[in-house]
């Protein structure tokens, strides 16, 4: 399990890397390494962040900065665009085909699909119970509270415990191979 | 930029002027409240003069107009999303709601923080990494981009109207407590100095300055609402049930108060409303507008998520504040006299600022009923920045955008122009709004937002979920499902109770509501997923696998990110 920064693991990002955001270019993510095996142990401390424009991409170069953009990208002469444009897609779907994306992705959906899924269930449960069940959400729990809003509160906890939970899954075990990704795939497009 | 300012400033004295004038002349004394409210609102309205004016004189580039640079830290952005979400219906409208049906008020809370949720895990990061300033952006990332543009930028537009016809109501019914009661011409002067407001932040701000604004809003409720709920819950020496039982009684409902039920339990058409509501609440926010383009502002999609992170924590506390602050009102002020005030409820939670300072007359009422004032109305101007700025956007990147680009191929409209065509957008919604409010004014907030929030879940929502998910989802899905959940949705209003056949409705004397529900989520929602199949699979081309390997790569590695 990639732990790269597994010490701030419990705390909801309060110490935001405003510092990370400022020390780097507009469109990058800290990287440590670009090499495409994420080194494995934890990373004491703030890591450190080089400028990481992958060696292929100068922004200079291109023109267009790689990214800043929405639809395909425009090159001029119409044969050239329509054979970048088929080359790209082509990159994408040989990255889509990896391996190492399908692990991401496999990543991001067992965890995002099942807990959206039950969070959304459980709330229409709760919504339902009050027009089709009202003796039971109006049985006394404790003191004035009752079940419905017992039940309401329950929302707001279950709330919070599904985001701290998606946010550390998504930091411990995607964001890494993702942004190596990122990099692999952009040097590829380019 | 200067004169500007000078000259906004100036027009919000002369409403302010006018608003005196127009209590002083009908024969009351100008009570301290209002000179303090309106002294704390000319200090707010200064403090985002300021910020709009010193962002303003930057360079407007597309990239620092309608997202502000992209480098706002995700604590930052998470307070802004904050402000952007706790709108004039949360503050004032959900807790009158409580006030006066209680727990079927709460509905609106939970549903609100639960529909983040799905933002966190399925929009937030996945939408900054594949578009640039708006939700169009990620459909015609796949797809055929006129005509997914020009019908998301329809829908975007739509829902942003709606939700700042909400707050502007808002607004005018706050001006009209402040006055006591007092007169149409003050508040049409509020809702025009308001609108007036909102343009000017927005046309010489843009995002960066409209961002600003949002933090310096969000952290002003956050801090009044602690205020208040700490003094509730003092009064009540924190004990919860107590609140709860005398807010039962002070509701003149007694333990119905507290099931649910006494808005939404009636008929079976009621009882399907409050389920249509509960739908809209929790599917919308993924949908609207101001709120995707604030995942552009930070620089990565890991900040976006921090973002949305830092936006759960802090509008869950501020919403279980809200929880507290309905009750309080039912038990201090009483439900009865909420609803003397405003029959919606929209100021209960001034009246019972009042009444926390120590009631009518007495300093630290006023002083508190004047603090409330003006953070509820900060929290409108701030709102509809953020709505005019988002609708903007959307009328120059996706509708003069793709018009104009028709035969000039992909490459992009020129920078300048198109935040000169923003701006001139923003004016042109500004006072669309402006207009729409002064027919509005008997609404409560709170149901015409959640109006807003179904038209988002059902024209934006399955769009963008089927983009982002759907492999075989085409153009002509994509076209069909945004207008599938639009045109249902916007006509089932038109013919519900919030436009005519009732006492609180938009044309009270007109009848011709055929659609029992308030609320048209439950049938216009599984209309756009409908719409949305239906078009795919009668779609002539196929969906093109290289284009949706892209999007889904993209989308969840973050290459070539704007």
């Amino acid at each position: 399990m990639d732990e790269h920064d597994g010490g701030r693991a419990v705390r909801l990002g309060v110490e935001d890397p405003w510092t990370d955001a400022l020390a780097v270019g507009p469109w990058e993510e800290p990287v440590a390494a670009p090499a495409p095996t994420p080194s494995p142990g934890p990373r004491p401390g703030p890591q450190p962040a080089p400028r990481a424009y992958p060696p292929l991409m100068p922004p200079a170069l291109g023109g267009v900065e790689p990214g800043v953009r929405g639809g395909p990208l425009p090159q001029p002469g119409a044969g050239a665009a329509g054979r970048m444009e088929r080359d790209r897609s082509a990159v994408y779907r040989e990255v889509q085909a990896g391996e190492a994306f399908q692990e991401v992705r496999r990543r991001y959906r067992r965890f995002a699909f099942p807990a959206a899924g039950a969070s959304l269930v459980w709330y229409l449960l709760y919504v339902v119970a009050a027009i089709t069940a009202p003796g039971l959400m109006a049985r006394p729990v404790a003191g004035a509270v009752n079940v419905a809003m017992a039940a309401g509160l329950a929302q707001f906890v279950t709330t919070f415990l599904l985001t701290w939970a998606y946010a550390r899954h998504a930091r411990l075990h995607r964001d890494r191979a993702a942004l190596d990704l990122r990099w692999d795939t952009q040097e590829r497009v380019r | 930029m200067m004169v500007e300012a000078g000259s906004a400033v100036g027009h919000v004295r002369l409403a302010v002027r006018e608003l005196a004038h127009g209590r002083v002349g009908s024969g009351h004394s100008v009570t301290g409240h209002q000179g303090l409210a309106l002294a704390l609102f000319t200090a707010f309205v200064s403090i985002t003069l300021a910020i709009t004016v010193w962002a303003g004189r930057r360079r407007t580039s597309s990239e620092e107009f309608f997202s502000g640079g992209r480098l706002f830290s995700p604590l930052e952005n998470g307070f802004a999303i904050t402000g952007d979400y706790l709108s004039a219906g949360s503050f004032l409208g959900v807790s009158g709601l409580i006030a006066l049906y209680g727990y079927d008020g709460v509905l609106y809370l939970v549903g609100f923080l639960v529909a983040w949720l799905g933002v966190l895990m399925l929009v937030a990061e996945l939408v900054r990494n594949c578009g640039r300033f708006t939700l169009a952006d990620v459909l015609s990332a796949r797809m055929s981009a006129r005509p997914v543009r020009i019908a998301s930028g329809l829908s975007s537009i739509t829902v942003a109207v709606l939700y700042l016809v909400a707050q502007m109501v808002g607004a005018g019914s706050l001006v009209s407590l402040l006055l006591d009661g007092e007169a149409a011409r003050a508040r049409t002067w509020t809702v025009v100095g308001v609108g007036a407001l909102m343009v000017f932040y927005v046309v010489c701000g843009g995002m960066r300055a409209t961002t600003w604004i949002q933090v310096v809003k969000g952290a002003l409720l956050l801090g009044g609402s602690i205020v208040l709920t700490a003094l509730v819950l003092t009064r009540f020496h924190g004990n919860v049930s107590d609140l709860l039982r005398a807010a039962a009684q002070g509701s003149g409902r007694g333990g119905a108060y507290l099931r649910p039920g006494l808005r939404y339990g009636g008929s079976g058409v009621a009882r399907l409303d409050f389920v249509s509501l509960g739908l809209a609440l929790v599917l919308g926010t993924a949908g609207l507008p101001h709120i995707l383009t604030r995942f552009y502002t930070v620089p990565t999609a890991r900040a976006a998520r921090r973002s949305v992170v830092w936006a759960v924590a802090l509008i869950g506390a501020f919403y279980l504040m809200t929880m507290v602050l309905g009750l309080g009102a039912a038990a201090l002020v009483g439900s009865g006299a909420v609803r003397a005030s405003n029959a919606a409820g929209n100021t209960a939670v001034p009246l019972l600022a009042l009444d926390l300072g120590g009631g009518a007359g007495s300093t630290g009422g006023t002083v508190l009923f004047a603090v409330v004032g003006s953070v509820a109305f900060a929290t409108i101007l701030a709102v509809v920045a953020g709505l005019t700025l988002a609708s903007s956007a959307s009328v120059a990147h996706d509708l003069y955008g793709s018009l104009r680009r028709r035969r000039s191929g992909p490459s992009a409209a020129p920078d300048a122009r198109e935040v000169a065509v923003a701006r001139l957008a923003a004016v042109a919604v500004g006072a669309v709004a402006i207009v729409l409010t002064l027919y509005a004014q008997a609404l409560n907030v709170a149901v015409v937002v959640g109006v807003a929030f179904a038209v988002a879940a059902s024209a934006n929502l399955p769009a963008l979920l089927f983009t982002l998910f759907w492999r075989r989802f085409t153009t002509r899905g994509t076209v069909w499902s945004i207008y599938g959940g639009l045109v249902p949705s916007v006509v089932l209003v038109v013919f519900s109770p919030v436009v005519s056949g009732g006492s609180d409705a938009i044309f009270p004397r007109l009848d011709f509501a055929w659609f029992p529900l308030q609320n048209p989520g439950i049938v216009s929602i599984p209309l756009g997923f409908l719409a949305g199949w239906l078009g795919t699979v009668l779609s002539r081309a196929p969906a093109d696998p290289g284009r949706y390997a892209e999007v889904e790569v993209r989308s969840l590695t973050g290459a070539g990110a704007a």
